[in-house]
């Protein structure tokens, strides 16, 4: 049991080092280009700390975050990259604002249900249609979704300019589709915190629920660790790629719902694919697939990015180094073999001298 | 051999991984002109002292002297230097290049970086007429036989001047005709003043071939000795540490009524050849039904057929009586069949998950390991407990994962969870591949105890002596066809040899006789076409021979 | 419009777009051939972009014409250094080749736009000082009819991209540097015990695909886009690689790939003088490449002739 904990110790300390090492990078970088790297991480850290309202963004950016992150965990889980998260955040934004904008005036309860639920079921289709290639063609994965991500970009852009307004921007859903809750409002001095966390939070307990005591959950596990073994045992390895990527899918549409409703309210048109899509992969890897650490990892992730507004102004620091610092992280996270040679290393030669002694 | 003279001397070699020590002070010397056999199980530390003098594994302590003189081989590029070459078990040949490609690779023959491809080519025509060894330099590595591709794996050595030449069990993958090739290819070499290390775990090879043998056991050399003076018995109990029987223990088999029932199968492998061609086959219950042949005579392709894995092209499957042809796995499963297959580590177990989830790995979603789709994990462990203990099967805890498991324990879980299900048909593809004979022994009488509680088992394998000795009744593969079911009693391998080699049952008879009649007025020197299948009888006709 | 200027700006338009993709999918080739699959291209080719801009709008005075040309070099330069974070995570530090390359799509749009900012105070270079234009290709354009339609007022880039694909395919088959490449990328363990440096070959692979990738993002900006901004490759990478894997791994079939795509880009731009083409919504010849990029990938399903060694992590046996 102690060795566990110890292994559980050390895969704890590969995230931490790992975030460390990517502001540690990032410093270098500023200080390469002549910025004050402790201006910029105070601005980026001051700003969001000291604010009730800023705070309250962060956790908002959070809460999508965790769906998308949820959403390549489980994909990633089952053995696949989907890097197509963006593309179909983006189709559960358009469900989402689109069903609340057709049926104004039902009940908030059902208007919510079914605005959430056509987003669920949009993103899950978006990335089904991956899985299903993959599953009966071999089709990589990677490409498809990247290919479907365009796509997404271009129809998003004209279902607002074509279908549902006349400009680039449509009208704000109404009051029953609206996620805020009052008091949590009030408590961020208005920021667009919204219920979003609670059901992020469910989310993140049903995902945990899923994997681990669920025969469905083994079966992803199974498959996506060892595909041939699996299907040997009788496991469908193609019914497991198409139910991944649907989750997958369709914790991503779900977070674009949450973003849709909960951040804007709104359709606008975009001129690229939606950060929160990629960043999702970057919190994904960063919490090792693990719920709760992808949860943890949202929100550090959610403090940088709304964080990152404040560079430019209190210390001239382009927003951009934000997102250098989180593919920094992400590239440590992923050559983590050198951070356990290290950590080895460390080990062996501290066992070595308690056994001199 | 006049003066003899050593080309390989390895002192003292040590060689740890962590705290395990795979090497541990071994001695090694080996004479100019010489076949010298390395014994050893598997496991023992055969291999790792070749990587060793090979330059693909540095020692942790020990010298090694090549010709009198003190090397250090840190690379193969050096070995290479050194006259050392490797024919590696599984050849290092890169399927999509030439024969000549492959041989040239490295040491290219080129015109300003321009590959210089006829005269490649020629160059390894020219070296393979020079030392017997056909091959076809133009032709590529996926499209010729396995015996060609370790002709050209063999040229690959001599074409970088290796006088010492290390072969690493070379006969797993070739017919008892196509060993006595090559057999006849090492002799051939060493009368050219090569040096050879046969690296090997049968004792029959080394007992046809090899001049000396060191015996490896739990990384230690044991001793060496001279081939002619000893005993295949001794030589065996020397490379295991105890007295051993290569007999199985077994009661004739009471045949009951057919538990599987193949008729006109036909299957199709992945690049839609025929790989099974209308075939009938019937395996007991009660009886243990050998699948004798060479890999990739359609063995897999009829197993994966059985067991769901492979739709089958046209033709039924019954098992205990159910047609179950088209059928997936799970129903397969279902229905009745037990099935540990080829390969471990890639259909076997999900080596990442934990042990108690693997033994549980087609069970998982019935009672009472789950309920209403939620699992049962106090269940999953006290089963998975049950059967660790049933089994012997050597782990830390249940918790552990299935790869920190040794590769005889990792077969005992497989073993182990496949039994436990009681399945009317037991599937056993290479059980004891690469394992110990404490493991083998303790496999064989698995299967052996399965049939005689009225089980059906279908064993296949590429080792004869396995097939020969735990079967009943064997079935020889050819082509995709079943050339000949033998009682097992009644064949020998060298009958057996000659089906695996497409000739009838007919024709190997009349040829076997042939060869006893020429055998028994030429004396003892036949020994290589002698008939006796039994290991003591071997070990005594060769023992005749030395006189 | 008649028949021969339709078929000009046909053919002038696709091999424009595919100019950019021909170059990158030799890259992949390169890299993929080796074992290592980058799918970090499309931010290798942001950062050639971003470099051959600045080269561009720095340089013009002092080297005219001949700028846009140079900046291909440019692009290839910093490509080939970008390159090299995926070699170091792939091949030494045991990274998962698509993290890796996630990693440097990514990195490469925050920081070429980080850098856009520190240099420029804005997210967008701005018009470029020279663009590649549309030029002759010598002599070939006085052949009748094929001239017109193939080699006058056309991307002289594109046929550069031409010529590489076959000094590719020349290298990758027909030399010995070729033949070691390819057999890191089978069986990197035989290469390894016949003294082959794996790493050396591996390293090679990946820097080869970082210069054709580099200088497929410096054409990318320099001929199509004509500034660098965040938007300026926006999944061109992708798409080299599809074109990589419909084109078997093989140079040429690579390139033949990369104008069909090409092509298909092209229309979005020249479909409103093509019959029949004018009539369909815009929207659908935008998605075209994306949608057609997935049905021929679900029609070759390439995997057979996929490096065999491919993506994997290669551990010396020491």
């Amino acid at each position: 049991m102690l060795t566990t904990k110890q292994s559980r110790l050390s895969a704890l300390l590969i995230p931490i080092l790992s975030v460390l090492l990517g502001f540690i990078f990032g410093a270098l970088l500023m200080l390469l280009f002549g910025y004050n790297p402790i201006d910029a991480y105070q601005a980026m850290l001051m700003g969001v700390f000291n604010s009730p309202y800023f705070i309250g963004e962060a956790i908002r950016q959070a809460t999508v975050l965790t769906f998308t992150g949820l959403g390549f965990a489980i994909a990633f889980k089952a053995g696949f990259f989907n890097i197509g998260i963006a593309g179909q955040l983006l189709v559960g934004w358009v469900a989402a604002i689109w069903v609340a904008l057709s049926f104004p005036d039902l009940p908030r309860i059902i208007l919510l249900t079914i605005s959430i639920g056509a987003a669920i079921v949009a993103g899950a289709v978006w990335a089904g249609i991956a899985g299903t290639l993959r599953a009966y063609f071999g089709t990589s994965e990677v490409i498809v979704t990247i290919m479907l991500n365009y796509t997404a970009l271009h129809l998003t852009n004209y279902i607002i300019r074509s279908v549902l307004t006349t400009g680039n921007t449509t009208d704000m859903v109404s009051e029953n589709a609206s996620l805020s809750v009052g008091w949590l409002t009030t408590l961020t001095q208005g920021s667009r915190i919204n219920m979003g966390l609670f059901i992020a939070i469910i989310v993140v307990f049903l995902y945990w629920l899923f994997m681990t005591q669920t025969t469905a959950g083994f079966e992803v596990r199974a498959v996506g660790l060892n595909p041939d073994a699996s299907t040997y045992a009788g496991m469908s390895a193609k019914r497991n790629i198409i139910l991944s990527m649907l989750i997958s899918g369709g914790l991503a549409g779900l977070g674009g719902a949450i973003h849709g409703l909960g951040t804007f309210g709104n359709l606008f048109t975009q001129s690229g694919l939606p950060s929160l899509g990629f960043n999702g992969i970057a919190v994904a890897l960063l919490g090792l697939g693990n719920p709760v650490g992808i949860f943890f990892s949202s929100i550090l992730f959610g403090v940088l990015d709304v964080g990152a507004g404040f560079m430019p102004n209190r210390a001239g620091v382009p927003d951009e180094m934000a997102d250098i610092v989180i593919a920094a992280i992400i590239f440590f996270v992923g050559a983590n073999y050198v951070i356990r040679l290290v950590l080895d290393k460390m080990k062996s030669n501290k066992t070595a001298e308690k056994g001199g002694e | 051999m006049a003066q003899t003279e050593r080309v390989i001397e390895m002192k003292g070699i040590t060689k740890r991984f962590g705290e395990f020590k795979a090497n541990d002070n071994i001695n090694l010397n080996v004479e100019k002109g010489e076949i010298h056999a390395l014994l050893g199980e598997n496991g023992a530390g055969k291999s790792t002292l070749m990587n060793i003098l090979s330059g693909l594994l540095e020692p942790t302590s020990g010298e090694i002297y090549v010709n009198g003189k003190k090397a250090k081989i840190d690379s193969p590029e050096k070995a290479n230097q050194l006259g050392i070459g490797m024919v590696h078990q599984h050849f290092m040949l890169v399927d999509k290049f030439t024969v000549a490609e492959n041989i040239m690779l490295g040491k290219e023959k080129h015109n300003y970086g321009f590959m210089d491809d006829e005269g490649a080519e020629k160059d390894v025509k020219d070296l393979s007429d020079r030392y017997g060894l056909t091959v076809d330099p133009s032709a590529r590595i996926e499209d010729i036989s396995v015996g060609m591709q370790q002709r050209a794996e063999i040229l690959k050595t001599l074409f970088r001047g290796a006088d010492i030449l290390i072969f690493d069990e070379p006969t797993g993958v070739l017919t008892p005709q196509e060993i006595d090739e090559l057999m006849d290819i090492m002799k051939k070499l060493t009368d050219e003043g090569k040096s050879i290390i046969l690296i090997t775990h049968k004792l029959d090879e080394i007992k046809k071939v090899a001049d000396r043998c060191t015996v490896i056991r739990r990384g230690q050399s044991i001793d060496t000795v001279n081939v002619k003076n000893t005993s295949q018995q001794e030589l065996a109990d020397m490379m295991v540490g105890r007295s051993v029987s290569f007999k199985v223990d077994k009661i004739a088999s009471v045949p009951q009524g057919p538990v599987l029932e193949i008729k006109n199968l036909t299957v199709k492998e992945s690049r839609g050849l025929e790989a099974v061609k209308n075939i009938d086959l019937e395996v007991k219950a009660g009886e243990v039904l050998g699948i004798a042949g060479i890999d990739g005579n359609g063995q897999s392709e009829l197993i994966q057929a059985i067991t769901g894995l492979t739709k089958a092209e046209s033709g039924t499957i019954k098992l205990d009586g159910k047609d179950i042809t088209g059928e997936k796995p799970r129903e397969v499963t279902e229905t009745g069949l037990g099935h540990i297959p080829e390969d471990r580590h890639r259909h076997g177990l999900v080596l990442p998950m934990k042990l108690e989830e693997n033994m549980t790995l087609q069970q998982y979603y019935q009672k009472p390991f789950s309920k209403n789709g939620l699992l049962n994990h106090g269940k999953i462990k006290e089963f998975a407990k049950k059967l660790i203990e049933e089994f012997d099967v050597r782990t830390q805890s249940e918790e552990s994962t299935a790869a920190s498991l040794s590769g005889g324990n990792q077969q005992k879980a497989i073993i182990a969870r496949e039994i436990s299900r009681n399945p009317a048909l037991l599937i056993a593809a290479q059980p004891t591949r690469g394992l110990d004979v404490g493991a083998i022994e303790y496999i064989h009488k698995r299967l052996i105890e399965q049939r005689d509680n009225g089980k059906a088992v279908l064993l296949m394998s590429y080792e004869l002596d396995e097939v020969m000795n735990v079967s009943d009744r064997i079935a020889v593969m050819y082509d995709g066809k079943i050339v000949a079911i033998v009682r097992a009693d009644e064949t020998s391998e060298n009958e057996l040899g000659l089906l695996m080699a497409g000739v009838s049952l007919e024709k190997a008879k009349k040829e076997l006789a042939g060869k006893d009649i020429k055998a028994g007025t030429a004396g003892a020197a036949g020994a290589a076409g002698n008939a006796e299948n039994d290991g003591k009888e071997r070990a005594t006709v060769a023992n005749d021979e030395t006189e | 419009m008649d028949i021969v200027s339709l078929l000009q700006l046909i053919v002038s338009s696709s091999l424009v777009y595919a100019a950019p993709l021909i170059f990158t999918a030799l890259g992949g080739t390169f890299s993929e051939r080796s074992g290592v699959v980058n799918i970090g291209l499309e931010g290798i080719m942001v950062m050639g972009a971003f470099m051959s801009a600045i080269f561009n709008l720095s340089f013009y005075s002092t080297f005219g014409a001949m700028t846009p040309w140079l900046g291909l070099l440019a692009g290839g330069v910093i490509g080939i250094l970008f390159s090299l974070i995926h070699a170091v995570a792939t091949i030494n530090l045991r990274a998962d080749h698509i993290v890796s390359g996630t990693v440097i799509n990514l990195a490469a749009p925050a920081l070429a736009v980080f850098l856009t900012r520190a240099i420029y105070g804005a997210a967008q270079t701005g018009p470029l000082a020279r663009s590649f234009g549309f030029s002759d290709i010598f002599l070939l354009e006085k052949i009748p009819v094929i001239g017109p339609i193939f080699f006058q007022n056309t991307s002289g880039p594109a046929y550069l991209g031409i010529l590489v694909a076959i000094i590719a395919w020349v290298v990758l088959f027909k030399t010995r540097f070729g033949l070691r490449l390819r057999s890191v990328g089978e069986h990197p363990h035989a290469a390894e015990t016949l003294g082959i440096n794996v790493y050396l070959m591996k390293y090679s692979g990946v820097m080869i695909s970082g210069f054709l990738g580099g200088i497929g993002g410096a054409i990318q900006a320099q001929a199509i886009h004509n500034e660098f901004g965040i938007l300026t490759v926006a999944g061109q990478g992708f798409i080299a690689m599809a074109a990589m894997i419909f084109g078997k791994w093989n140079p040429l079939g690579a390139m033949g790939a990369a104008i069909f795509f090409g092509f298909a880009q092209s229309l979005a731009r020249i479909g409103n003088y093509i019959p029949i083409i004018q009539d369909i919504p815009g929207v659908w010849l935008q998605v075209l490449p994306y949608l057609l990029t997935i049905i021929i990938l679900v029609g070759v399903v390439g995997r057979s002739t996929a490096p065999k060694d491919l993506g994997n992590t290669f551990i010396r046996s020491k």
